[in-house]
Order: C-alpha cells, then structure tokens, then sequence
C-alpha cells in the first residue's frame, strides 16, 4: 500500500487531507490491517470541540479497539455516516471512503509537525 | 502427595534435561532476603479419610442447617431437583476454563446462550450477560451503567433496597464519585417516587422489595423524566409477576440463587444484569452469542468481548473477568428441569404458602401488617413486644427468622420479616404461627 | 448443537413439587391484575431425560482438566480434587442461610477464622478478607483500601496508579473503576520492570503500584525489594496480583516483599474449580497500616466462639452481599489441609520444574524471547512461524491434537505471545506428548500450512466467525425466526 502524498500523517497512525470545507481525518492502512476485521465505529458528534490527542473517535474489531485521536484542537464539522452501516469500508479504503470526520482547525498550521507520506512510511519501517 | 503424578526417576531426568543437579537451583532468583524471611504455617498435611472427618465435624457444628428456615432477604430456601447437582457434577463443565477457545467450549458457551435466553424471558428485557458475582454487585454495576450513559453524578435509591445491596452500592459509587439520592418509602412499603429529582442519572427500584412488598411499577418510568429505571427483581417470582421489562425499565438485575443454588451461607451466589439492546457496548460481564463456523454450521462463541478487560484494560465497561459461569449452568438446568409450567407453580405455591402463613399470623392479637402493599413470597409484621426476644424464642424452638436487625436498618422497629416458600408444609407453618402467638 | 429450544414442546412434566396443601385462594384474588404476567415466558416444558440428555450431550463439547492438559498461561488449572467437592456439598455447609445467628453457625465461622490466618501467612500480611469473589474482585477491593488510605491522609490528589505494560488487562480496568487513573511503566528487554522509567513517574501523584510476581512473562523481578522501597519512599503504596503464586508457593511471602496489598485467586492456587468461568474466590490479604479499612462484616474471635464484627467505622464497607464465596473457601481450605507446608513446597517445586522442563524442549522449535530459567510459566512467541501463520492458528491446531492451547496475545509485550503454564499436576508423560504436539505443528506449518490455516479440523464446529459474531450479534435464542422456519 502507498500512501497518499498530499495527506499528513500522525506517528498514533491517524491521516489527514485539506479539504474545502476542513480537514479531513482517518487512521492509515497500518492501523487498519493491525486491528483486523472492524466491526463497529464510535463517531464523534457533529459541532462538538476537541483538545488534540483527545479520543476523537474509536475503532472496534473483534479483538481490539483502537483510538482515534483528534491531531489538533478543533471543531467536528462533518462525519462519515456510511460507517454505522458499512464499518468494513475502512478496511477497504482507509484512505479514502473510510475517512472518519472533518474537523475545523481551532489555529492556523494546524497540520505543521506532522509526518509527510515519507517520514511516515519510514517511521513504519523503523517500528 | 497425592494430586503430583511424578516419580523420583522422571523428577531426576527432568532435572538433568535443564541442567540442574537440584531443585533449589530453580529458586535461586528469589531475592536471599525474601527466601530467608519465609515462615512455615506449621500445617501438616491431612489424608482424605481424616479431611473429611475434621471437616463433617465442622459441619455438624452449623446447627442453623438442621432448623426450619423462615429466613429470606434475597436467599431462600428453595427445593432443587436432583438433575442440577448431577449435571452440575461432570467434569467437563465444573473443570473447564472460561471459553475463550470456542471450538472446544461448545457447551459451556451454549449454555451460557441458554442462560442469557432464560434471563430475558423472565425479565421482560432483550439482552442479558450470562452472569455477574452476585445481585448486589450487579446493582452496583447497573448505577455506574447508568451513569455512563447518563453521566449526572447521582442516583436515586429506594430506601427499600435489601441493606446488603445498599452497603455494596454505597461502596461502589463512594468510589465513583455519584451521590446516592435515597428515596424513602410509603406507608404502603412501596417506594415514594414523589422525591425523584430531575437530576438523577437513574432511579433504583427492588421488587418486591426489602418489606417484600410488590413495587407498582406501571408509569414509574414515565414519572421520572429521562432518568434510566433500574429494577432489581426476585427471578422466581417473574414466575407469577409482571416482569420490569413490561414497564419500560432499562435495566434490570437481581440475585439468582433461588434458581436452584443452595443458601451456601451467602456465597457462591448469581448476579443477573439485563438491558435494551441498543445499550449493548455498554454492558457489562461476558455475553455468548451465535454465529458460523467455517463450514456454515451454527455454534457460539464470546460475543462484544471489546467491552471487555482483557482488550479495552483501563476502558472496559467493567473490571470482571471470572463470574458465576457453574452457579448460571445450575439456573439454566433448574429452569429447564421446570419449564414455564413448573416455574409458575412453584412461584404459586410460594405465594399462596406466605399468604396462608400470613393470614394465620395476622388473626394473632397483636400481630398486624407492617405494610399495607401486596407481596410475593415475604411479608413483615409488627408484634407486641420486643422483637429481639420474639427472634429468640423462635430460634430456641427450631425456626430460622431474619434477625430484627436487618429491619432496623430500614427504620422499622419492632417488626420481624418472613419468608415462605414451597419447602415450608403446613405443619410446619401453623407451629411457626402457634409459636409465634404464644411467644408474643 | 441444538439448544434447550429446539426439543419441541413435550407439554409439562411436573412431578417435582408437592401438591398445594394449603387451600388455594388463586393469584389473581391475592393481586391486581396489573401486577400479574400476562404471558409466559418462553421455557421449554421437558421431560425429564430429554433435560438430562440434552445437558449430556452438552459437556461432551467442552473440556476441561479432567480431560487433559489445560497449559493455560496465568490460569494455574491444576486437578480439582474431588474430595473437595464432597466436603461443599455437605448440607451442614450448603443449608446454611447467611442471616444465622453466629452461634448457630460457628462451624462454617471457625473455618472461615482459621482460613483467613491461613492466607494470612501464606502472603506474610496479618489482615485479611475473604469478602472478594474474584481476583479482578480483590483488585477492585485493594483499589478501594487505597483510596481510603490516602483520603484519610488528606492526599487525594494521589490519583495515579502505575502498572507495567504486562499488565494482566483486570489490573487497569480495576483501577479505573475504583477511581485512579493509570500510567504504563516499561519493561527493559530483560522483561523486568525499567528503574529508570519507574523514577521518572514516581512523584506526589502517584498512589501506588500494581505489580504480578512474578510477572507475566514468568520472570521473577529480582528487583523486587528496590521497587516496593522505590514506591514506598515516594509515599505509595504496592498491590500484588497473585495470580502467579503457584510459582513460589511454600518458598516467599508477599509480605516479605513489600507488597501492602495482596490477593489470591482460589480457583488458581488453591485447586477450587474453574466451573467454565467461575464462581472463584479473590481474598486480600493487607498490610497493618490498610488493616482499618478492610470491608464488614470482619470475623472476631472472643476465645472459642466466633462472631460478625461491624464495628469499624473506617471500613470501605462491603463488597459483596454477605461474606464472600464461603464454599469456594470451603474448598481451598481442604486444599490446604492436604497439602501441609511440605505439599506447598512440592506444588511450586513441581510447577516450576515441569514449567522449565518444556520451556528447555520447545526453544529448539519457536522462538523464546526471553531464554533464562522460568518460572511457573514461561513465553514463546509465534513471530517467526512461515507462510505468514499465527499463533492462533497453531492454537486451533492443537485442538485437533486434543489439547487445549495455552494462552495466546497475552502478554502484550510479546508479539504473537503463547503463555504456557503446565502446572505441578501434569506427570512427565504429559508433558511430553504435549512437547510432542506442539513439534508436530511446528513441522506441519512449514510443509502443510492450510492444516493450520483451517484448523480445527476434528471438533463439533469448525473455526468460528467471530467478525460475524461481533457485527450481526445474536445474543438471545431467535424465538420468531425458529417458529417462521418451521411454521
């Protein structure tokens, strides 16, 4: 799997992308294929403020649950819905159909400090 | 020593494999100061012939076994069929591990299903964990359910909650920092709901409760805003009672052991939990559910084990890890060994026993109705006099009542309560009632 | 596997209860109405064989220690002795209502007051209370005489309990629920706790420790004495998960090692049955200093009489409905009068020495992260299987070798961990066609994978889907779908 190039990566396995209306946040393919099967999504609530490295949202397989932390301070403005019915799409596409929610930073350079897809893929490789 | 099935020669070759000369050297990383500080428990070691001996002995000194039991208070003296203790007794259930390998666990875990199934039958209630330690820690475990989803940091509590039950819950919420609201109770012995506040996460109910009196539980749940309703029950008196789950409660827990556990001086006991559906994650205990196996045949297995210790740890929606798996196979087995049909006549038999008992107490001068409410299978009367001695009197002619104590604690003074169940004959009841009027 | 469900409806079996010999008034004259169920709850009315039969066939798909070896990592399932058994079942025990007046029980009183000196010095503490009915049930309670402890003390801002990252996941979960928060302290690659990283987290925040010795890797912490005084003189306090006191049973004491806080697991130590998931027993046994706030009702003793004490106005209060698992007890205590002070040095004699044994065997075929004299239990781990296999499935392999696996993704610390604890009951005979097995596995995962891969191939289901279990759950029976399918 290659991951995204424009996406910004947390070392907690977490992407995220600009997008027109905020920044959209998900967790990598690593995280995914390390919990397995998913089973069930917890999302956050829409227009709720979150403190970075706050559970923003949490991930359920059968055997694990993985937390999903929120990268920066901000503002939920949208969240992914399909996820109640069709958890498993983030195994399919992490990356892309399996986003999680937008969020509204609460500061500028919000993003700043973050892992690019290189610094990522080599902090995968040192694991 | 008898259970260690090893010979000197094998003990040796054992050794000899590791490369050790002596069985000491497997102890050498016990710090010096540790293995020297060690103190024997001057005990030696008992054969099975002189085991049983001392302990009979023991046994025969608990006089209360032998008396004719009118205790309750949440334990009864209830008759078990044989089947139970002899399903109870294969190995393959009582030696068996938790089921955490499904293949090999078929039974327990289909028992457990069974359990489960049992449980929301009775209750009224759509999912229900296949056992807590006891109904006082399972009441415990239903406030701070509640509060989780209701997060308000209070609860209220009907006054007329067993006081084993209360004590249990007073230390679980001390630590979880909720406040218990007591509500108090009717000249009924129901519970007065008119000291609901707005700002409770949930309300506590017993039925019947700690008089024995049967809780009116129609529009409670509409009375108390969007408090959760917690009812705690008597699972063998859903044999003839309306069960909370009728009324809207959304959780509903009780004490199992009269399904078939014997008193056991209070322990091993059944704590029995069940909720709504959508509450599912936020359950507590372990739950089996049904599923596939790889060639499409139905089995099961642990179901939402991520609510649980061994996957969240500091999450989980609970601490519990072992339960009351054996004391739920013997519900289960009770329960099946009856059907519904033995149930509701046992449940009966409960009922018109305590009434008839109670008609003949209440005909005695000075004997009178604590309470107005209906009961199930345990009433409390005032007497002439005091109460204590009344207990004692009792006891010196073979009767086991509750000792007044328990009653005082609920504020009721010179009272004793009674339990009846379909152990008690007619003989045995109108010498209790006979006794009672002439040690009044 | 049919369940009780699916025997049809034979129609009410009755012939266990008397007949009504009082007059019947009828239910419906004693109540309203609206108290009354007005539909019955859906419970089989079966004779009396089919029952029997049913539950039969039940236990034929489970196994348990009577079967074979359970190598259960943490678990200790050793032999249940049955004369145990008997001895709880004696009506002299199990009719016994709890509301007895002491003098009418003081047989069950005085084996209660004797068991509790018993642990007492087994774990080298002088408090102890049989109230807890589960280890996570001691932990919880331990955690309550903390809290206590400090707020006596007015240092409630001790709000932190650390815990090493092998862990035993009841340890964080207990504190949570008592009100703590927790902090992972690692281990070094010795598998012992990091000093260094324990003294960065030691400060005025911290109300204790919660450690298993030995620890979960099987590993005894050599340090064990600088880490309790650590804490100590940080103004902690120490728990002790016992869950591995198999490991040095007859030899050390809790006490002796600093630990203030110290619970048994019963139905692990001390032989009672593990019953499929319980009941158990998780007795505490306390410092001095915590011995105030030990739950009620206590057992005195006022020369040779025994009585319930209540008053002890500092006590957390209870924790359990009356006194504890009292025939759980009942059967630890026999337990321990058949063993003496030398039996409980043979059981940890022996449970070390077959624990060793195998570990000395398996390392030439899996890999041991930690090569060094075991205790009770010892750690292999799955990372280097081929074909891309997993400890799981060497697991559901063993099955169909008529064994039940070890423990498998425990501890975390290890990667595709499998804890294997033998116990002293298992003869060398055992031992070896379990040695034997797991080779045999080993060898089948290079040369036929999909063996592995689609195991249990012999069992009365296959590899169950837990995915499914876990996103269609299916908790209860399905009544309406069950009458739609035959209707």
């Amino acid at each position: 799997m290659t991951y995204p190039v424009g996406y910004r990566y947390t070392k907690d396995h977490e992407w995220t992308a600009e997008t027109g209306e905020g920044i959209r946040v998900g967790i990598t393919d690593h995280a995914q294929h390390e919990l397995g099967d998913i089973v069930f999504v917890e999302l956050p609530t829409v227009g709720n403020a979150v403190r970075k490295g706050q559970v923003l949202a949490t991930v359920e397989s059968v055997k694990a649950v993985g937390d999903v932390l929120a990268p920066f301070d901000a503002t939920v403005v949208q969240v992914n819905r399909a996820l109640e019915a069709a958890p498993e799409t983030i195994n399919r596409s992490p990356h892309d159909e399996g986003w999680i929610a937008v969020l509204r930073p609460a500061a500028t350079g919000a993003l700043d400090g973050l892992l690019d897809a290189a610094a990522y893929e080599q902090f995968l490789a040192e694991g | 020593m008898r259970y260690l099935p090893r010979s000197e020669a094998d003990r040796r070759a054992m050794l000899a494999s590791i490369g050790l000369s002596s069985a000491d050297e497997l102890f050498a990383d016990i710090p010096q100061a540790v293995a020297q500080a060690y103190r024997p428990l001057h005990l030696r070691a008992h054969s099975e012939q002189e085991l049983v001996a001392k302990l009979s002995g023991l046994a025969a000194r608990n006089t209360a076994s032998g008396m004719t039991c009118f205790a309750g208070g949440g334990i009864y003296d209830h008759y078990i069929p044989s089947l139970v203790r002899h399903i109870l007794s294969r190995s393959e259930f009582y030696t068996a591990y938790t089921p955490y390998q499904p293949e090999i666990s078929q039974g327990t875990l289909t028992a457990m299903f069974e359990f489960q199934t049992f449980v929301c039958e009775l209750t009224g209630m759509e999912i229900a964990n296949a056992s807590l330690y006891d109904g006082a820690t399972a009441a415990a475990e239903a406030a701070l359910m509640a509060e989780r989803l209701n997060p308000r940091g209070k609860i209220a509590v009907a006054s007329s909650l067993f006081a084993h039950v209360r004590r249990v819950l007073d230390t679980y919420c001390w630590a979880a920092r909720v406040e218990i609201v007591e509500l108090p109770h009717l000249p009924s012995g129901a519970c007065d709901l008119a000291a609901v506040s707005p700002d409770v996460s949930a309300v506590i109910l017993q039925s019947p409760n700690a008089f024995g009196v049967i809780e009116p539980l129609e529009n409670v749940k509409a009375r108390i805003g969007d408090a959760l309703l917690i009812v705690a029950v008597n699972p063998l008196s859903l044999g003839v009672l309306a069960p909370p789950g009728a009324f809207g409660a959304d959780i509903v827990i009780g004490e199992g052991q009269p399904l078939g556990l014997p008193m056991a001086f209070g322990g091993p006991l059944l704590g029995l939990f069940a909720a709504r559906k959508e509450h599912l994650r936020h359950m507590p205990g372990r739950i089996a559910g049904r599923t596939l196996d790889a060639e499409g045949k139905p089995g099961y297995t642990m179901a939402a084990q991520t609510r649980e210790q061994h996957i969240r740890r500091e999450r989980a929606t609970s601490n519990i890890c072992t339960n009351s798996a054996l004391c739920a196979l013997a519900a289960t087995v009770y329960l099946a060994s009856l059907g519904a049909d033995g149930l509701r006549r046992v449940a009966e038999a409960n009922l018109e026993k305590a009434h008839y008992l109670a008609d003949r107490i209440f005909a005695l001068d000075g004997f009178e109705p604590a309470f107005s409410g209906l009961f199930f299978n345990e009433f409390v009367v005032r007497v002439p006099g005091d109460a204590q001695a009344l207990h004692q009197a009792m006891r010196d002619a073979g009767f086991l009542i509750d000792p007044p104590s328990l009653l005082a604690k609920h504020g009721v003074d010179t009272a004793v309560r009674v339990a009846v169940t379909e152990r008690r004959t007619r003989e045995e009841m109108d010498r209790f009632a006979e006794m009672l009027g002439g040690a009044g | 596997m049919k369940t009780i469900f699916d025997h049809g409806a034979q129609g009410p079996a009755g012939g266990l209860f008397r007949e009504l010999d009082v007059p019947r008034t009828g239910v419906d004259r004693r109540l309203e109405p609206g108290l009354l169920r007005r539909t019955a709850p859906r419970i089989p009315d079966l004779s009396e064989p089919t029952v029997a039969r049913h539950y039969t066939a039940l236990s034929k798909r489970n196994y348990g220690v009577d079967d074979g070896i359970y190598p259960l990592g943490s678990c200790t399932m050793k032999y249940n002795p049955k004369v145990n058994e008997d001895i709880a079942g004696l009506p002299g025990f199990a009719n016994l209502h709890p509301s007895a007046d002491p003098d009418l029980a003081q047989g069950v009183l005085a084996f209660l007051y004797e068991l509790s000196d018993l642990l007492g010095g087994i774990a080298g503490l002088p408090g102890v209370s049989l109230q807890p009915v589960a280890g996570a049930h001691g932990e919880l309670t331990g955690m309550f005489l903390f809290r206590r402890y400090f707020e006596a003390r007015r240092q409630g801002r001790r709000r932190r309990i650390l815990l090493p990252d092998s862990a035993h996941g009841t340890n964080p979960a207990s504190a949570a629920v008592a009100g703590f928060e927790v902090a992972q302290v690692r281990s070094d690659r010795a598998g012992r706790i990091d000093l260094a990283a324990l003294d960065a987290e030691l400060d005025d925040t911290v109300a204790g420790i919660m450690l298993t010795v030995p620890n979960t890797l099987g590993l005894f912490e050599e340090r064990i004495l600088e880490v309790t005084e650590k804490v100590h003189r940080a103004g902690g306090l120490c728990y002790f998960d016992g869950a591995n006191l198999n490991a040095y049973l007859g030899r050390a004491r809790a006490g002796d090692m600093g630990a203030d806080v110290f619970h048994f697991n019963l139905h692990k130590t001390l032989a009672t049955p593990h019953g499929g998931g319980g009941p158990g027993a998780g007795p505490i046994a306390v410092s001095e200093q915590l011995v105030p706030y030990l739950p009620v009702p206590r057992i005195e003793r006022d020369g040779e009489r025994f009585r319930w004490g209540w008053d002890h106005p500092h006590s957390i209060g209870s924790v359990h409905s009356f006194y504890g698992n009292v025939l759980v007890a009942l059967k630890a205590y026999a337990y321990l009068l058949e063993l003496g002070d030398e039996g409980l040095r043979a059981v940890s004699e022996g449970a070390v020495l077959n624990a060793n044994y195998l570990q000395e065997r398996l390392k030439r075929t899996y890999k041991l992260p930690h090569d060094r004299l075991c205790k009770h239990e010892f750690v292999l781990s799955g990372e280097d299987l081929p074909h891309g296999l997993t400890t799981l499935d060497v697991a559901k392999r063993l099955i169909d070798c008529g064994v039940h696996p070890p423990t498998i993704y425990f501890p975390l610390i290890v990667r595709e961990a499998l804890m294997i604890e033998p116990t002293e009951t298992e003869g060398k005979e055992g031992l070896d066609r379990f040695a034997e097995a797991m080779e045999r596995i080993a060898a089948e995962a290079h040369a036929h994978p999909e063996l592995l891969r689609e195991a249990p191939h012999r069992t009365p289901v296959r590899r169950l889907d837990q995915t499914r279990a876990a996103k269609i759950p299916v908790l209860t029976y399905p009544f309406e779908k069950a009458a739609a399918a035959t209707g």
